[in-house]
């Protein structure tokens, strides 16, 4: 099983400079861990917190299939293969 | 170390100058006038490797707040997409303060994700909706590092070069 996850520039070292790894996990959690392994440091970047206390960072979005995981259960929610998941920090800021 | 891994995708500016058009510019400008006294934001986007900010798309501020500015996530999805689809990339992010000048914040420099690009900060705590000087400043953001640079303004932009 293989998922397509757009890596967003600032991310990209973690990828070796790659915009797209394929990684495996029937949740977003297990995608996420996967990518670890194979990109030591991208979790961090993208989680806050370990086990159930984990949570994806305020300023980071995830997408799978176009739709916001936060709308479709943040973590949890679920992965087959062939879907696309795309990270994008968020654009924002205040005085 | 991180740092200089970070910046290595994209090569640096050619003298590191905001090279933008009169219409943008003044685009840009009348958006933050229009929204005031909530910030107002959006990107100029180029293609890829051009640093040439071509094309404004005016951005909702999802915070609808005067001290914050955040893209709605479905239209920030939808933005990346089209850019990906013709090969662009965001050259400007530009965002209004409406009562502080036009320098990035803590929070800006905090949240700044796109090392290649020329944030632009626009004041109008001067003038408010109305005419009248505004303050129109850039910026590079890297690792939380802020280096202001020099904003020319063209008539045009010159003609794309033969690469």
């Amino acid at each position: 099983m293989a998922i397509e996850v757009r890596i967003p520039t600032i991310l990209r070292t973690y990828t070796g400079g790659e915009k797209a790894v394929p990684a495996n996990g029937d949740t977003l959690a297990k995608l996420i861990d996967d990518l670890e392994a194979n990109h030591p440091g991208i979790r961090e970047r993208l989680v806050d917190g370990e086990g159930g206390d984990a949570d994806l960072r305020r300023f980071v979005n995830v997408y799978i299939n176009d739709e916001d995981v936060r709308f479709i259960g943040g973590l949890e929610a679920t992965l087959a293969d062939g879907d696309q998941v795309v990270v994008l920090p968020a654009v924002a800021g205040g005085c | 170390m991180v740092a200089a891994v970070r910046a290595a995708p994209r090569a640096p500016y050619a003298g590191r100058v905001l090279t933008i058009d009169r219409a943008t510019h003044d685009a840009i400008v009348a958006h933050a006038r229009r929204d005031h006294p909530d910030e107002a934001c959006g990107i100029v986007a180029g293609p890829e490797g051009s640093d040439r900010p071509e094309r404004l798309v005016e951005m909702v501020n999802a915070a609808g707040s005067p001290t914050f500015y955040e893209f709605d996530s479905t239209e920030l999805l939808q933005l990346y997409k089209e850019m990906w689809d013709r090969d662009e990339e965001p050259v400007v992010v530009y965002h209004s303060h409406t009562a502080t000048e036009a320098y990035p914040s803590r929070t800006d420099i905090g949240l700044a994700s796109e090392p290649g690009a020329h944030y632009v900060l626009v004041s109008t705590r001067e003038t408010g909706n109305n005419d009248g000087p505004v303050e129109f400043r850039s910026y590079r953001i890297v690792d939380g590092e802020v280096t202001e640079e020099p904003v020319e303004i063209v008539e045009q932009l010159p003609a794309r070069s033969a690469v």
